[in-house]
């Protein structure tokens, strides 16, 4: 008898996100939730402050989530968690994983206080920020995380992003946190381990997770998982590391930098951008790799 | 244990007592010293709660909201701008059902930047679904802290406790510091109805659609209004065990006044003073101090001021485009019934200016000369 094949999972099959969520087609920032609670498992809590997600996962009497979750106010994803975090330990819960998501509006713009605050203090919470570029709850507006040369509907074609998205690792890396990394749902092993290894660390950590967004990018569903590959293969979302804000791990280093054209063809968001935009946009990517291959240098 | 100490230390013990649990506050003049004290009690552990040193206000109230949603009492301090950043998270606890308590002490909102007392902080929040007490000297902050411990989490609606910048807030005086046996046995440990933890994991403040949302907030208002009961049952149980009893009012010499006087924070103590001076001048005073502002205690004023000759609301705050704001309430709280009081506004002592019984007694010879009154704000004291 021909011996069956059987494939090995890289992931654990147990669910703790159920269907019958509210997310767009193509939505990469529920694969994240997905990935990301196969990590941490069931004894986790979120606090999830306006954003996407706050309606993803579904309106009142409903959750699709296996996990209790406080939604919070906007700007008090960090605040939130690091009460939640001293609440649950003063009636006796010292075992559950205390997670702030949000998103990049809720993280880089008007969150950001409240989690350089709780960085800053190292209160024992994991800060989760999924990123799909702009404010997309309420419609597709400009963050300080939007790139340059997007479009959006507060930057208009005429008046584009004109100023490269913040650089919010660099800014944790400078709270000099014990853990904390960029990840990609493209890449769902290296996020699932980075999710993993940031539960058994204790202290503020920090995940960074790129997530298409086809409505907001104005790209096809069928290519969210292909525009994550592509973001790490030319450079522009670089998957590392970041112990204590000074030991810095590449994790994937493409064996050849591809060009970022074909990633920014893919995007309606970018499609007025001139060839003279691109080159300029590629001169950014390069500058800011060699800066990052710098740092991750042995030393 | 008698002990003479500050009111914002008052709040300290009050929360020290009340065992709290988790605290998240930001300094701010004139309430620092509430921190101070309570980061001293953790320190030393005669108060087991984590402090969390937050960097806003703003994160003070989130952080105590999340952690009071996890089943822990917790308890915060602030004033004036920080109480103001707060603004969105107040309708948070409230709506959210977290019985947070938090000292407030009342001072001038800037610009020009001002540490001394009013109670425009405060009263301008008084739509965010808090219970609001108004203290008048330090015993009374103290008593008033462990028992809004209690009436907030049977209602399960968060409490402020509110001081007089500088007049209560850095005023030492002689306080019986209840026993810690006693006030245990008076406020046992929260226990939540419900709680998030990931045993029986639940979603918190989803999206809520119309089909659901209207009746939640019947239910907050619904409870808001077992508050005066509740506040009488505890006020005679805090009576029978700790001899002192803490109402929605204090009413002093109002039985036979031809004029009452309506107040609140230091200014309704000060007006005892100066009632028993018009008094001895032959002039039927009385004083209604108003200690519980939200909810507001419509049974009590109407009782005492329907007794009333004639009633004086001395508002030390102002709702601008219209009246003072005690006014305007006990005006709403008068309105439509058979009586027909005349009532006399007036607003003094804004940004900290004194209120000395002399203003009492000017307030008194100006409501009495007058049979109605002819406008709805008579300024006392300013400069014009
Ligand atoms: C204080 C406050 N300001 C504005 C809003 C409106 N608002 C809700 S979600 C959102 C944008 C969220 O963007 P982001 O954090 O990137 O998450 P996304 O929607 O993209 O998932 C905004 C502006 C709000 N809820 N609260
Ligand atoms: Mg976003």
């Amino acid at each position: 008898m021909k011996k069956e094949k059987t494939m090995k999972l890289s992931l654990p099959t147990e669910e703790l996100m159920g269907s019958g969520h509210l997310a767009c087609q193509g939505c990469a920032a529920t694969l994240a939730m997905r990935y990301v609670l196969k990590a941490l498992g069931q004894k986790t809590a979120l606090c999830i402050p306006a954003c996407c997600w706050s309606v993803i996962d579904g309106p009142f009497p409903h959750s699709s989530l296996g996990v209790p979750i406080f939604h919070c106010a906007f700007e008090t994803a960090a605040s939130s968690a690091s009460g939640l975090k001293a609440g649950l330990e003063m009636v006796g819960d010292m075992e559950t994983t205390v997670v702030a998501w949000a998103g990049d509006g809720g993280t880089f713009d008007i969150g950001i206080q409240a989690l350089s605050g709780a960085a800053e203090r190292n209160d024992d919470i994991i800060y989760i920020c999924y990123d799909n570029e702009a404010y997309m709850n309420t419609g597709i507006q400009r963050s300080s995380a939007t790139p340059y040369g997007a479009w959006t509907t507060t930057t208009p074609v005429k008046h584009f992003k004109n100023r490269p998205k913040k650089d919010i690792d660099a800014i944790m890396a400078a709270h000099r946190i014990p853990y904390q990394a960029t990840a990609n749902t493209s890449y769902p092993e290296d996020l699932f381990k980075k999710a993993k290894k940031a539960k058994e660390i204790k202290g503020t950590r920090f995940l960074h997770i790129y997530t298409p967004c086809p409505t907001g990018w104005k790209s096809r569903p069928e290519d969210t998982v292909k525009l994550g590959r592509m973001a790490v293969q030319n450079c522009i979302f670089p998957l590392y590391e970041v112990e204590n804000g000074e030991k810095y791990t590449l994790n994937i280093k493409p064996r050849e930098k591809k060009p970022v054209n074909d990633y920014f063809r893919l995007q309606g968001r970018f499609r007025h951008l001139k060839e003279e935009h691109l080159k300029f946009i590629q001169a950014e990517v390069d500058h800011s790799w060699e800066r990052l291959l710098k740092l991750a240098e042995p030393k | 244990m008698k002990k003479v100490i500050m009111g914002n230390h008052a709040l300290s013990w009050g929360a020290q007592l009340g065992r709290a649990q988790v605290i998240a506050a930001y300094p701010i003049t004139p309430q620092t010293q509430v921190v101070e004290l309570l980061s001293e009690m953790c320190a030393n552990k005669t108060l087991d709660a984590k402090f969390i040193k937050v960097e806003s206000e703003h994160s003070a109230m989130a952080a105590c909201i999340a952690a009071s949603i996890a089943g822990a009492r917790t308890f915060t301090a602030t004033s004036s701008q920080g109480l103001t950043l707060m603004h969105e998270l107040l309708h948070w606890a409230s709506g959210g059902r977290n019985p947070v308590v938090m000292g407030n002490i009342n001072r001038a909102m800037a610009p020009g930047w001002s540490i001394w007392t009013d109670q425009n902080d405060s009263l301008s929040q008084r739509d965010t679904g808090w219970i609001q007490f108004y203290c008048s000297s330090n015993q009374e902050v103290v008593d008033t802290v462990i028992q809004a411990f209690r009436v907030s989490e049977a209602v399960m609606i968060p409490s402020m406790v509110i001081l007089d910048a500088f007049a209560l807030s850095h005023t030492y005086e002689v306080v019986d510091i209840p026993d810690q046996e006693k006030v245990d046995a008076f406020l046992p440990p929260f226990n939540p109805p419900i709680r998030l933890t990931p045993t029986a994991p639940h979603a918190f403040g989803g999206l809520t659609s119309p089909e659901h949302y209207f009746e939640l907030r019947y239910k907050l208002q619904k409870d808001m209004e077992k508050v005066p009961d509740l506040v009488e049952q505890t006020g005679r149980e805090y009576e029978k065990m700790f001899g002192r009893y803490l109402g929605q009012v204090e009413d002093y010499r109002c039985e036979d006044a031809e004029l009452i006087f309506v107040t609140s924070g230091t200014a309704g103590y000060t007006a005892r003073v100066g009632v028993d001076q018009l008094r001895q001048e032959g002039v039927k005073a009385g004083n209604l101090r108003i200690k519980m502002f939200r909810p507001f205690p419509f049974a009590k004023v109407r009782e005492i001021l329907t007794k009333a000759g004639k009633v004086a609301v001395v508002d030390r705050n102002i709702s601008y485009g219209h009246h003072g704001v005690f006014y305007q309430e006990v005006k709403s709280a008068l309105y439509g019934r058979d009586h027909n009081v005349p009532l006399f506004g007036y607003i003094t002592g804004l940004g900290g200016r004194d209120i000395t019984p002399e203003i009492y007694k000017e307030i008194a010879q100006l409501t009495l000369a007058k049979d109605k009154p002819e406008e709805d704000i008579t300024w006392i004291g300013v400069k014009r």
